[in-house]
């Protein structure tokens, strides 16, 4: 097990070499450079030359992309020339503003989803079979900002029972009802998607074991159906559920973009967008790091969480 | 004689070739999801490409009635937007480059993704494991982020959004087309035509291609629908397809700016993209379970 663990961290650092890679070769891929983008219009050709020695763009490729990973290892991505502040320093709470959507929406999407997904696969072939799985069909492809920009007219326009917009009421104290209130909406939004999948998962999983003679013989002992799924089916069907919501999570880190786009939501996505709008490139390679970073670590976490669940997956 | 492999991990079992294409269409039309898919398609592609013909007013100009007028006004059947523009007109002709956006990237993943897999599934070692360890990397970033990522690194406009978008696809079709390779390319068939004399070339061609074609096929179709969320979503946040384009992922960004006094504007355009997306996937479903033997029996 603790071999395994190891062999899976050690499989990481070619996975993580080729992130760092791609994400510092796509700045230099970048027309224009960062000199002259510091320096405005008005930089003259010495000061030009000056800058570029400073910042070290006159040094070899490779040279560059040394000193540039030594850096980021140290927690320094460098300054962004459009907000003047550190790149981490901006990033660091937006990254946890994500977060907290992104855990939000995944207690969500996992909870009505595996429910969901269970009650199909137990009423299999009946009305509500066919009602839950329709609408995780259509749910599904809703795009996540329009359903956002739905769930605004509804509830925060027409009803008037949840806010739109933000983290927090401008006039209000704050504190953690403020916060749940505002969470409403967005959560609901960004938990569409990867909640109809899990649910279609799940439905799929508990169908395929409770096609098993183990099953026949807990439903021929006389079992309620509701220990027969709980108890005897569930407990087998989870890795494969387990591991497609833990992509769902990544996907969640990331793909809450459009929800905090619509809803205002301080998060990374949100500075991801602006940022490109900007052409802040500092602030994009910076966000483009942490994002692959939280996906990896989510990823080796499921994989992980599998073996524990899972005894025939532990190498031997 | 070519055999088609169902789905991967199956046998693949000899057939005519024109019997094999009659019994796939039945199977098809049968289904009635895949229809339903098919007939959704139709009528939004075919409305896109008439937009000349049918469409009741120019998308970029404003008509003679008040700016965001709700749907049922006299001639205007779904209403006008924020610039007096006819929502109907602009969804239609918003139909053309739409579509476009979502299936371009989407096929021509499609194709690199086939050179890919078939090199990497086929000659295996230092090549396969190269191929597949740069595309580990790409896995390290959710889809919709890199494209962004992407085109922030490109610029904006329409055919660098297309362009993001087949970058980020290819890893996830190689990997099908691979996977397809690998499962084939041990067979006894291909053992028996190399025994015959044919060159890699021609296994690779003649043999290896139609048998991974279907399970890409499959995994194309499902995808159109997620891609056109996802490039109305690139749109949506200034990325993509410039306003004043018509373009559902346009019109429900700027009709966003007018969501508190006239909701219809953004509302009435996603509700196409939902439809549509829905009707790719019902005929992606239906593409699978009419390739794959065992479901048709």
């Amino acid at each position: 097990m603790t071999s395994y663990v190891a062999q899976r961290l050690f499989g990481l650092v070619p996975v993580l070499f080729g992130i760092s890679v791609v994400i510092f070769l796509g700045m230099k891929l970048i027309p224009g450079d960062v000199a002259r983008a510091l320096l405005g219009p008005m930089g003259t050709a010495e000061s030009l030359a000056q800058l570029r020695g400073a910042l070290g763009l006159d040094q070899p490729l490779h040279v560059q992309y040394v000193k540039w990973l030594w850096r980021a290892l140290h927690g320094d991505l460098g300054l962004s020339p459009i907000v003047h502040q550190p790149v981490v320093e901006l990033l660091l709470p937006k990254f946890g503003n994500t977060l907290i959507l992104a855990g939000a929406s995944f207690v969500l999407a996992a909870s009505a989803g595996i429910a969901a997904g269970v009650l199909a696969a137990a009423r299999e072939r009946t009305a509500i079979d066919r009602v839950t799985m329709g609408a995780s069909l259509v749910v599904g492809n809703m795009p996540p900002f329009w359903l956002g920009l739905v769930l605004i007219v509804v509830f925060a326009i027409d009803l008037r029972w949840l806010p739109s917009l933000g983290m927090y009421s401008t006039r209000g104290a704050g504190g953690v009802a403020d916060l749940l209130t505002h969470l409403v909406l967005p959560a609901v939004t960004t938990t569409a998607a990867p909640g109809a999948i899990i649910a279609r998962m799940t439905r799929a999983s508990v169908l395929e074991i409770l096609g098993h003679e183990y099953i026949m013989v807990a439903r021929a002992k006389g079992l309620a159906e509701r220990v027969v799924i709980s108890a005897h089916a569930l407990r087998v069907a989870w890795p494969p559920i387990v591991t497609i919501a833990g992509l769902q999570l990544g996907y969640l880190l990331g793909g809450a973009v459009f929800t905090e786009e619509v809803f205002g939501w301080p998060g990374l996505g949100r500075q991801l967008v602006s940022s490109v709008i900007a052409r802040d490139v500092q602030v994009v390679q910076g966000a483009a790091l942490f994002i692959a970073l939280s996906f990896v670590v989510v990823n080796l976490v499921v994989d992980l969480l599998n073996l524990y669940l899972d005894p025939r997956a532990r190498p031997a | 004689m070519a055999t088609v492999l169902a789905i991967e991990g199956t046998r693949p079992r000899p057939r005519r070739g024109a019997g094999r294409f009659t019994a796939f269409l039945r199977a098809f039309i049968r289904d009635r999801q895949a229809l339903a898919g098919l007939v959704i398609v139709a009528i939004v592609g075919g409305a896109a490409a008439a937009a000349p013909l049918i469409s009741p007013w120019d998308p970029l100009t404003s008509v003679e009635v008040d700016r965001l007028s709700p749907p049922g006004t006299p001639g205007h059947l779904l209403g006008t937007d924020e610039q007096a523009r006819d929502i109907l007109s602009r969804l239609i002709w918003g139909g053309r480059i739409s579509l476009l956006v979502g299936i371009v990237p989407t096929v021509a993943a499609g194709l690199v993704a086939l050179l890919l897999g078939l090199v990497a599934g086929y000659r295996e070692g230092l090549l396969d494991h190269l191929i597949m360890r740069v595309l580990d990397v790409f896995f390290a970033f959710p889809l919709v982020l890199l494209a962004i990522a992407i085109v922030g690194v490109i610029g904006p406009g329409v055919g660098n959004q297309m362009f993001a978008l087949a970058v980020v696809l290819v890893p996830y079709s190689t990997r099908v087309v691979r996977t397809a390779t690998l499962s084939v390319k041990n067979l006894e068939f291909i053992e028996a035509v190399r025994a015959l004399g044919a060159g890699s070339g021609r296994v690779l061609w003649r043999h290896l291609v139609p048998n991974v074609l279907p399970p890409l096929l499959v995994y194309t179709s499902t995808l159109v629908g997620l891609m056109i969320v996802a490039s109305s979503g690139l749109s949506f946040l200034g990325l993509g397809v410039q306003p004043p384009t018509p373009d559902w992922g346009v019109m429900v960004g700027s009709g966003r700016l007018v969501i508190y006094r006239a909701a219809h504007v953004a509302t009435i355009p996603g509700v196409i993209i939902v439809v549509v997306a829905l009707g790719f996937n019902f005929i992606g479903d239906g593409l699978r379970e009419a390739l794959d033997p065992r479901a048709r029996q």
